[in-house]
């Protein structure tokens, strides 16, 4: 197209944005909007897919060494299912939240190349790029769990196929995806400096991940330790996940409580990411 | 009727007041330097214009939209091209700007015609799927104002666009501005350390220190208000803000800067 023709199309481009105040319309931008900063995300993976088996190295180890080693040594009740099968649900949730937790750690590279600063100029909502973002942690993390069924599949664990289960375990993955990335891209939005942001995501994971109820039921915890791993959303998202993954599994909260919890975390993480993350560039 | 308008425009960073009670008043189609030493405030002053920063006290038209008050419409109506590198270069040249046209709602049947049209433009065309991590320096300059220019905006901004960048590089994006002005009227506000850049591009230019205008007018004015015949801009710039010689930034700005220039030279 020649530089001259492009007056005709300013003229066209001037109506379209005069439709930006119907409501349905609106939202149909803001969703699409969420779709290409996941989009985004997803088309540096497709260039660079490494990362993606980088991360698959641990939750291995967890389950080939941790699993199976402490499968025999029964120290941990976990009722009429095996020790291995109890923990693969609650490893699939510490591989989500890991990978999810230093999300925060690109958003801060972004602002030092200068990156976010064009993001943030753009007719863009705030929400929509920090939900976008979370969406693209959740694509991450269903990857993980891709990696998880497959030794799960190896290793003998008793795995419900049935669809609609599938799709709850997918659907938890995504949930505690946006949870932790969101949690840790408010907390690169308070830090602001990538060295006190690894100090500090080093300091936030382990008491997640110990504090909950992935690796032994919540029930022999110490009191104090109890009333931590209930408020913990983790644990919301591992008792969900063994629910949903497990053949014969069953919820200790309750799935409606479960999935109350993780919405109502999302939400409120993303409104207060939503506001924070201008001010990362200032 | 002025496109750019300031009133008082202020923003302080704790004791410190980055831009004092700025009041600017820039016409359709200028093209409008601010230059001063690191420090001076310019690229405070960008940062509220481009809704990227809430200023503390005064205020600011931009395309005829408030900066406080209507940001949403500021942003549809304004590009920017950032001081650091903001290609993500892990993504080809296309990429960049399919998100970006994207982004700025552009109608899905346009988006590759646009794209395509603005890679063309600062003559990308042919590097189009490459990664930018491949890219020269100039190229990437290029591919950011492509980028910054695939809605068409009224007001371009463009916070030191040559620095780290080599003679050749910086002659073309010289030319890919003064086309842009010619072609589409765009008004064009940057902010340069190069006397030379703002010399040749500018009509106007504003001489910035410790967050105060000190001095404005066309470059030729300028010249002429120091006195002396011969006189560059250089001299201009050191006659109003040649009192202090701390003058460079802070540590962290320092870094930012020089890590900029080596990943565009």
């Amino acid at each position: 197209m020649r530089l001259s023709e492009r007056g005709a199309l300013r003229a066209g481009l001037a109506d379209q944005v005069q439709g930006h105040r119907n409501p349905l319309a609106a939202l149909g931008r803001f969703v699409y909007k969420v779709l290409v900063i996941a989009e985004l995300d997803a088309r540096k993976l497709r260039h660079d897919p490494t990362e993606l088996f980088m991360r698959a190295v641990q939750p291995t180890l967890w389950l080939l060494v941790f699993g199976q080693v402490f499968t025999r040594v029964r120290a941990i009740p976990t009722g009429d299912i095996r020790y291995l099968d109890f923990m693969a649900p609650g490893i699939l949730a510490q591989s989500v939240l890991f990978i999810s937790i230093f999300y925060g750690i690109s958003v801060i590279w972004e602002r030092d190349l200068g990156i976010l600063h064009k993001f943030l100029v753009s007719p863009t909502p705030r929400t929509a790029l920090v939900l976008g973002k979370a969406l693209s942690a959740g694509v991450r993390g269903l990857v993980q769990g891709l990696f998880i069924y497959l030794l799960a599949l190896i290793l003998g664990v008793r795995v419900n196929w049935h669809p609609l289960a599938l799709a709850g375990v997918l659907l938890t993955v995504m949930l505690g995806a946006a949870i932790f990335s969101t949690f840790s891209l408010i907390i690169a939005c308070l830090v602001k400096t990538r060295e006190r942001f690894m100090g500090i995501g080093q300091v936030l994971t382990m008491p997640l991940f110990f504090a909950s109820n992935a690796i032994y039921p919540i029930a022999i915890m110490p009191g104090w330790l109890q009333v931590i791993s209930r408020v913990n959303p983790l644990s919301y998202q591992v008792d969900a996940l063994r629910a949903l993954m497990l053949a014969g599994g069953v919820s200790g909260f309750g799935l409606g409580m479960d999935f109350l919890v993780l919405f109502a975390v999302v939400a409120a993480l993303v409104g207060i990411g939503a506001r924070l993350y201008p001010t990362i560039v200032t | 009727m002025a496109i750019i308008e300031t009133q008082s425009l202020t923003r302080r960073f704790g004791t410190l007041t980055a831009v004092d009670a700025l009041n600017l008043s820039i016409e359709p189609g200028e093209m409008f330097g601010l230059l001063g030493p690191n420090g001076a405030g310019k690229t405070t002053t960008i940062k509220m214009l481009t809704t990227l920063l809430l200023p503390t006290s005064g205020r600011a038209r931009v395309a005829g939209y408030d900066i406080i008050r209507q940001p949403a419409d500021v942003r549809r109506a304004i590009g920017y091209v950032p001081q650091m590198v903001s290609a993500d270069g892990t993504l080809t040249g296309y990429e960049n700007l399919l998100i970006f046209a994207r982004l700025y709602d552009i109608p899905r049947a346009e988006q590759k015609k646009r794209v395509r049209a603005a890679l063309d433009f600062v003559g990308l065309g042919d590097s189009a799927d490459k990664l930018v991590r491949a890219y020269s320096g100039g190229m990437i300059r290029r591919l950011e104002i492509a980028q910054s220019l695939l809605h068409h905006p009224k007001v371009l901004f463009l916070d030191e666009p040559t620095v780290g960048l080599d003679p050749n590089a910086r002659r073309a994006i010289w030319g890919h501005l003064e086309e842009l002005r010619r072609e589409f009227g765009t008004t064009i506000l940057l902010t340069t350390h190069l006397m030379e850049e703002a010399d040749r591009l500018c009509d106007r230019v504003a001489i910035m220190h410790l967050g105060r205008v000190v001095a404005i007018g066309t470059p030729a004015e300028l010249k002429a208000s120091i006195g002396g015949n011969g006189a560059t801009l250089d001299d201009v710039f050191v006659h109003y803000t040649g009192n202090t010689l701390d003058s460079g930034g802070t540590y962290r700005e320092t870094i930012r800067e020089r890590r900029t220039a080596r990943r565009l030279g």
